[in-house]
C-alpha cells in the first residue's frame, strides 16, 4: 500500500509541475527523430536547445521511436497531438506513411515542418533541407581547390553509378567547375559504397594519374578508403582527400594530413534553423508559402522554392581545428 | 496467480477449486488491477490522458497487432507459433499496392489483402502440417520469404495513391470516437473468445497444445486444427494489413517492421504458455491494454520509448518467472 501511495504522491507531483508548467506557457516545440540514440540527431537537439534558449519562452521536447519505424514515429506523433503541443519538426523515417497522422495534427492547429528526411508536401508546412544539390556540388569543387591553389588535376570516387543522390552531386559539381578553370576531372570512379571496392578504385587512381592532386568523394565509404589508400601509398601531402565524411570517421585522417578538411551537414546548425523556423510559424509570424523568406536566427535567412522546401547552409566545412569537437558527436 | 498445474485444469470439471476463486487468482485478474492502476496513474500524470479523443488515438497503438494476436494465441496455445505475421502484412499490403496501380477499388483491395494473408497462411500450414515442419523454422524462413518479395517488388519505391473511401479502414469513425479499428477489433474479440472458450475446436485446441498424441488418439484431426490456426493467422495479417496500409496511406517493404515480436509478446503477456496448452482471449486483450496504455502514458510525459522496452521486457521475465518460482516455493514447503 504504501508503494501505491508513494505512486500517488509523485503523480501528484508531476501534475503540479505540469499545472505550473501552463501557467509560464512556454511554447512547447517537438523534436521528432528517427529514432533515439543516435548521435547526429542528439547534436540536432543541442542546437534546438541553443535555439530555445535564444527565444525565451521555448520548450524543446526532443522525442522518437526506439526503432527507426514509420509506426513508431505515428505513436509518438499521437502523444504529442494529445499533449497539443504548439509545433512539430520531424525527420522522417518514411516519406509518405507520416502523412496521415501529420494532417491530423496540423488540422488540430499544431505547426509541422519536417527538417533532414523530408514529409511528401501534404503532410507539413515546409521542409528544411540541411543543404542543396546545388551548394554541395559548389562545396566539393571548392575543397578541392583550396588545396591547390595552382590548379592541377582532380578525381571523384562516388559511391555506385545509379546512387541518385551522388549523380547529381557529381552533376552540380561539374557546373560549378567552371569557375576553376585550371583544374581538370580526369575520371569519376565509383567504389560502390563499399570499402574494399573504393579503396582498390583509389588505388587505381592514383596509379593511373601520377599528378593526380586531389581525390574527391561524396560519400562517406569512399572518402574514408581513399584516405586509407593515400596513407598506404605514402602519398599524404602530395595528394588530398576531400568530400562528404563523417567527423568521427575521418578524424584520424584528417590529423594524418591524408585530408586537408572534409564537409558533412553540421546537425547543430539544422536543429537551431529547424527550431527557429518552427517558433517562427507557430507564432504566426510568417506563412509557409513558395517564395516567402523565413529567419533563421544566426543562419540567415532561407527562400522556399515552390514545393516549400528550402536549404539551409554550405554544407559545414571539418578541418584539423574543429574536427575532434565534432567526433564526439557523429 | 495461480500457478500453471490449476492454469491447466482450467476446463476439467473434476477441479477442486471453485470458480470463483480461480477467477480471483487468476492471471486475467491480476492484468486487471496492472491495467486499473496504469490507467489511475496515467490521469494524475498527465492532465491530457483523460480526453476521449487522446484515448481513441490510442487505441491504434495496439489494434492492428491486437487482430492478429487474437489469432496467434490459439496458435501457441496449440504449441505452434507463427513469426512471419509481420511479413505477410507486408506482402498483403504490397500486393493491395500493386492492386492499386491496375486501377483496384475499395472493395477489391480489402479482397487482395485478406485473400493474400490466407494464401501465406495456407503456404506455412502445408509446410508445418502438410511436411511436418518445426513452424518456428518455418515461419522463420517465410518472414525473410515474404518480406523478400516486397524488397523486390518495392525496392526503395512506395505505393502511395490508395483511393479515398480506403482510408475509412485505418482512420474513419463508426460513432463518435469510436474507430473502425477499434469496433473491429471488439468484434474479433468476441468471436475469438467463442471460438477459444465456447466450441469443440476449442477444446481441440487445448488437448493438442497438452498432448498432441494423446489428442489424436482422442479422435482429434491435430493436423487438421493446425491447418486452420495457421490459416486463421494468415487471415488476420491480412485484416491488420489492410488497416495499417489504410491508417499509413502508403506502401513500403519496411511496413509493420518487428510487428511479429510485439504480437508474440502481448500473447504471452496475457498468460498464454510460450510452450502450449493455457491461456485465454481475455487475458491477451488486457495484455494489449497495458502495452498501450504504457506506451501511451509514456509518450505523454515524453519519456523514451526504451524505458517502456524494459517495462515490459521486465513484465515479460516476469510472467514466465513468476509461476515456475511460486511452484518450486510450494514444493519445498511440501
Amino acid at each position: 500500500m504504501s508503494n501505491f501511495k508513494k505512486l500517488l504522491v509523485s503523480a501528484a507531483l508531476a501534475t503540479a509541475m505540469f499545472a505550473n508548467g501552463a501557467n509560464a506557457a512556454p511554447k512547447r516545440i517537438a523534436i521528432v527523430v528517427k529514432a533515439l540514440g543516435i548521435g547526429f540527431f542528439d547534436a540536432v537537439d543541442k542546437g534546438a536547445e541553443e535555439a530555445a534558449k535564444q527565444l525565451g519562452d521555448v520548450q524543446i521536447i526532443y522525442t522518437g521511436p526506439t526503432k527507426t519505424t514509420a509506426e513508431g514515429q505515428i505513436e509518438v506523433v499521437n502523444a504529442l497531438i494529445a499533449q497539443k503541443v504548439d509545433a512539430i519538426a520531424i525527420s522522417a523515417n518514411d516519406k509518405d506513411a507520416l502523412v496521415p497522422v501529420l494532417k491530423k495534427a496540423m488540422e488540430r492547429g499544431i505547426t509541422v515542418i519536417s527538417f533532414d528526411s523530408g514529409v511528401a508536401p501534404a503532410g507539413r508546412e515546409m521542409q528544411l533541407n540541411a543543404s542543396s544539390t546545388e551548394l554541395i556540388g559548389k562545396m566539393l569543387i571548392k575543397m578541392a581547390a583550396d588545396s591547390m591553389p595552382k590548379g592541377g588535376e582532380v578525381a571523384v570516387l562516388s559511391a555506385s553509378a545509379t546512387a541518385t543522390n551522388q549523380n547529381a552531386w557529381i552533376e552540380a559539381m561539374k557546373k560549378s567547375m567552371a569557375a576553376y578553370p585550371n583544374i581538370k576531372l580526369d575520371e569519376v570512379a565509383y567504389g560502390d559504397d563499399m570499402a574494399d571496392k573504393s579503396y582498390r578504385e583509389a588505388q587505381a587512381l592514383m596509379q593511373k594519374y601520377p599528378n593526380l592532386k586531389a581525390i574527391i568523394a561524396p560519400t562517406t565509404v569512399g572518402i574514408q578508403a581513399a584516405a586509407q589508400a593515400v596513407e598506404d601509398a605514402k602519398m599524404v601531402g602530395k595528394i588530398n582527400v576531400t568530400g562528404l565524411g563523417l567527423p568521427s570517421e575521418m578524424a584520424g585522417h584528417v590529423h594524418s594530413g591524408a585530408s586537408q578538411g572534409f564537409a558533412i551537414w553540421n546537425p547543430i546548425d539544422l536543429g537551431y534553423a529547424a527550431t527557429m523556423i518552427a517558433d517562427e510559424l507557430a507564432a504566426k509570424k510568417a506563412v509557409a508559402k513558395p517564395g516567402a523568406v523565413l529567419d533563421m536566427g544566426r543562419m540567415g535567412k532561407v527562400t522556399l522554392d515552390a514545393n516549400n522546401e528550402g536549404a539551409m547552409a554550405d554544407p559545414f566545412f571539418y578541418d584539423a581545428k574543429n574536427v575532434d569537437q565534432f567526433a564526439k558527436i557523429f | 496467480m495461480s500457478g500453471a498445474s490449476v492454469a491447466k485444469g482450467r476446463h476439467l470439471p473434476n477441479s477442486l477449486t471453485s470458480p470463483a476463486a480461480r477467477m480471483v487468482k487468476s492471471w486475467e485478474s491480476l492484468l486487471l488491477v496492472v491495467v486499473v492502476v496504469i490507467f489511475i496513474v496515467n490521469s494524475f500524470a498527465s492532465p491530457y490522458f483523460l480526453d476521449p479523443w487522446n484515448l481513441s488515438d490510442a487505441t491504434y497503438n495496439f489494434t492492428e497487432k491486437l487482430m492478429i494476436a487474437f489469432a496467434m494465441a490459439p496458435l501457441i496455445i496449440a504449441g505452434e507459433i507463427d513469426l512471419s505475421v509481420a511479413s505477410i502484412m507486408a506482402l498483403a499490403s504490397t500486393a493491395m499496392g500493386y492492386a492499386v496501380t491496375q486501377g483496384a477499388g475499395t472493395p477489391e483491395l480489402v479482397g487482395v489483402g485478406v485473400t493474400v494473408g490466407l494464401l501465406c497462411g495456407v503456404f506455412n500450414a502445408v509446410l508445418v502440417t502438410g511436411i511436418g515442419l518445426p513452424s518456428i523454422v518455418v515461419t522463420i524462413g517465410t518472414m525473410s520469404l515474404f518480406r523478400g518479395i516486397s524488397y523486390i517488388v518495392l525496392g526503395d519505391k512506395a505505393y502511395t495513391g490508395y483511393p479515398a473511401g480506403f482510408a475509412y479502414f485505418g482512420q474513419g469513425y463508426v460513432w463518435y470516437v469510436f474507430s473502425f479499428e477499434l469496433i473491429l477489433v471488439a468484434l474479433l474479440a468476441v468471436a475469438f473468445g467463442v471460438l477459444l472458450h465456447r466450441t469443440n475446436f476449442g477444446r481441440a485446441v487445448y488437448a493438442i497444445g497438452n498432448n498432441a498424441t494423446a489428442a489424436l488418439f482422442s479422435g482429434i484431426r491435430v493436423g487438421r486444427v493446425k491447418f486452420i490456426l495457421f490459416l486463421l493467422t494468415g487471415v488476420m495479417s491480412g485484416v491488420a494489413s489492410v488497416c495499417l496500409t489504410s491508417r499509413l496511406g502508403s506502401t513500403r517493404p519496411s511496413i509493420a517492421l518487428g510487428t511479429e515480436l510485439e504480437v508474440v509478446t502481448m500473447v504471452v503477456l496475457g498468460g498464454v504458455n510460450i510452450l502450449g496448452g493455457s491461456g485465454t482471449i481475455p487475458g491477451v486483450v488486457l495484455a494489449a491494454l497495458v502495452m498501450g496504455l504504457v506506451t501511451f502514458g509514456f509518450g505523454l510525459l515524453n519519456v523514451p520509448g526504451i524505458v517502456m522496452s524494459i517495462f515490459i521486457g521486465l513484465l515479460l521475465i516476469g510472467v514466465i518467472a513468476l509461476p515456475r518460482l511460486w511452484a518450486q516455493f510450494r514444493a519445498r514447503r511440501g
